[in-house]
């Protein structure tokens, strides 16, 4: 094991897989000679050359839409958008030809397609460029939708999104970049859609993804003190969606705080929650909590910035009214 | 081009022409549902311009696609059973009439979004540079197309990485309802590509042997220099889709175009320089009458997909 940030490990996930495969390239804005805005690239034109990481104009749609064209044609394309915001200019490419260029066409085409975006607020940004809006990528079936929330699952999960000839939409999340964690040494793969339980514990459940993970493991300690255990299940993709370790951690501790960074009307926390009450209404001991942002767009100001924000405070607050 | 091969094309425009017309006709008939955009008027273009590839050249284009199929090889029942949501139609029944494609044939569709084939252009023929193949990529697109953000994020790109493309606007003349002068500043669409220094051409749309010349001079140039804009100059005889009101222009100005039709064009060519004659051209229309109810009949026998294929083709992998 190596302590590593995220961002190194996303670089290494990408640096491993362009070495292994020479249909595997990178096009983006400034990924090429200024090494990535958030510098995951950085090296990487110097050691694959131009033709394999390729700095584009400042045109979102044609960075998805030559992404997929060049994927149908049998090339594994990385796309990066330098932030989820400006994936809403290449909407239609995402939701209307990634996700279902195959489907359309009876199976004949394949989309093997990443679509790295780094989303998030905390930036003092302001509204255009601090949203977490992961939930409207996992609303199209045809897409697969990851957002990992530690190092080794961000390496683990950009190497499988890379080799799976579906399209991913994979969201880092800009705040982020400097956690550190513990990654393997060797070659390893994360599967996709599969969640994973980040903390144990016996009282309430929290699920949550990405950055509040990080939020909730915070929570998590400071209610230990108060004698509270939690179990955290990382969701790691919102597309698909495994249930299976939510499930079983609610039939234990039969309460439940979901926590995400987006607004939560029709949110994760709105899909999970209602899964639950679907499909395990009678192992529910109190009302299920979600935590999310407030619906608002996200102000400059750092201090509204911060209170429109999910803060641990939230988390541990949320949970204990579900006790 | 042979004398042989003259005879194919004639065949191929008359095929897309009785086919169009049959479709008309089986959707008036509610059997073919959705959208159905025909390419009755157009066909000099679609045959002119794919009659030139090689067959490594990849060919993608936009939902007035049914012409484009037959001119890449692909047969009339496959098209028909398509158009019937059939198993048995290239997309197996997905698609429908805006979303034929066969990768075998390197037609790679059928796209429903105005302007959104653009970039899987650029892509596509990124591909093949990467790899470094000699193949071109040919798209074709409407006048209505040039105006959306697409055409000029795609052209732009095309240039600056040099990508081996011929970009072929079918300027019908109308986007929907729309005249081209109503809805685009410079109605010539060929001066567009001035903006991205792209070398262009426009041609008589309407003459199979012109465009058929401009896209072999312009592919010459796509494959040593790389992106070329070609404009052909046609009309679309019918409506822009099924139940098009078609308000918005004269019934003279249609049958202007009419007595110019592209077919007619061509026959009387094969007529006049006594390559063939009269009733050599009739029984080609004859064979076509029969390959059109053949068509039909394999659409009508082809079954439709049971109810589990709904859930197949989304993703590749098996999700965990």
């Amino acid at each position: 094991m190596t302590v590593m940030t995220m961002r190194q490990a996303i670089s290494q996930a990408l640096w491993e897989e362009m070495e292994q495969d020479e249909r595997v390239f990178i096009m983006g804005e400034e990924v090429g000679l200024w090494g990535g805005t958030y510098a995951v690239t950085k090296g990487f034109y110097d050691h694959f050359g131009p033709e394999r990481v390729r700095d584009t104009p400042i045109a979102e749609g044609v960075i998805v839409g030559a992404a997929n064209g060049a994927a149908m044609a049998g090339l594994r394309p990385v796309a990066e958008l330098m932030t989820i915001n400006f994936a809403f200019l290449a909407m239609d490419q995402i939701v209307n030809h990634s996700a279902k260029l195959r489907s359309m066409f009876g199976g004949q085409f394949t989309i093997p397609v990443v679509i790295r975006a780094v989303g998030g607020g905390g930036r003092q940004l302001g509204a255009t460029h601090s949203q977490t809006p992961d939930v409207v990528f996992a609303h199209f079936p045809g897409l697969k939708v990851v957002a990992p929330g530690t190092p080794s699952d961000a390496k683990g999960l950009l190497k499988a999104a890379i080799r799976t000839d579906d399209p991913v939409m994979f969201i880092e999340h800009a705040t982020l970049y400097q956690t550190r964690g513990e990654v393997p040494d060797e070659e390893y793969l994360e599967p996709i859609g599969v969640s994973k339980v980040q903390r144990q514990g016996n009282d309430v459940t929290i699920v949550t993804y990405s950055k509040m993970l990080q939020v909730s493991l915070l929570a998590a300690d400071q209610l230990a003190q108060d004698g509270v255990e939690v179990e955290i299940v990382d969701l790691r993709s919102l597309r698909p969606l495994d249930m299976d370790p939510v499930m079983e951690s609610f039939r234990r501790t039969n309460r439940c705080v979901i926590v995400e960074e987006g607004w939560s009307s029709y949110g994760v926390g709105a899909e999970v929650a209602a899964r639950l009450y679907e499909e395990a209404f009678d192992y529910a001991d109190a009302p299920i909590r979600r935590v999310a942002q407030k619906e608002v767009p996200l102000p400059y100001n750092r201090e509204l910035e911060q209170l429109a924000l999910p803060q641990v405070d939230d988390v541990i607050r949320a949970v204990k009214e579900v006790l | 081009m042979d004398k042989g091969e003259m005879l194919t094309l004639y065949h191929e425009m008359v095929l897309v022409r009785r086919l169009e017309e049959k479709a008309a006709e089986l959707y008036q008939q509610g059997k073919i549902g959705g959208f159905l955009h025909l390419y009755i008027g157009q066909e000099a273009v679609g045959s002119g311009v794919i009659s030139c590839r090689r067959p490594e050249d990849r060919v993608i284009t936009a939902y007035r696609d049914h012409g484009i199929a037959i001119s890449c090889g692909m047969s009339a029942d496959v098209v028909m059973a398509e158009l019937l949501g059939k198993t048995t139609g290239c997309s197996k029944g997905k698609g429908g009439s805006m979303h034929l494609a066969d990768v075998n044939l390197n037609f790679w569709g059928g796209h429903a979004i105005v302007g959104a084939h653009l970039p899987l252009a650029v892509g596509l023929a990124l591909a093949d540079k990467y790899q470094g193949s000699e193949a071109a990529t040919i798209c074709l697109f409407g006048d209505g197309a040039t105006n959306i953000g697409y055409f000029h994020e795609s052209l732009n790109l095309s240039m600056v990485w040099k990508l081996p493309v011929l970009w072929i606007c079918e300027n019908n003349q109308y986007g929907m309802g729309t005249a081209v002068e109503r809805a685009s500043a410079v109605s010539e669409i060929r001066r567009k590509a001035e903006g991205y220094g792209m070398p262009n051409a426009r041609v008589d749309g309407m003459d199979i042997l012109q465009v058929r010349a401009a896209t072999e001079e312009a592919l010459k140039h796509v494959r040593k220099d790389g992106p070329f804009l070609l404009e052909a100059v046609t009309y679309r005889f019918l409506g822009h889709s099924m139940g098009d009101p078609e308000r918005y222009r004269e019934s003279d100005e249609v049958q202007k175009w009419k007595d110019d039709d592209p077919i007619g064009i061509f026959r009387k060519y094969l007529i006049e320089n006594d390559l063939y004659d009269e009733a050599t051209l009739d029984a080609e229309d004859q064979k076509v009458e029969q390959e059109i109810l053949q068509a039909v009949d394999f659409a009508e026998r082809s079954p439709d997909p049971e109810p589990q294929a709904l859930f197949e083709d989304i993703y590749i992998e098996e999700l965990p």
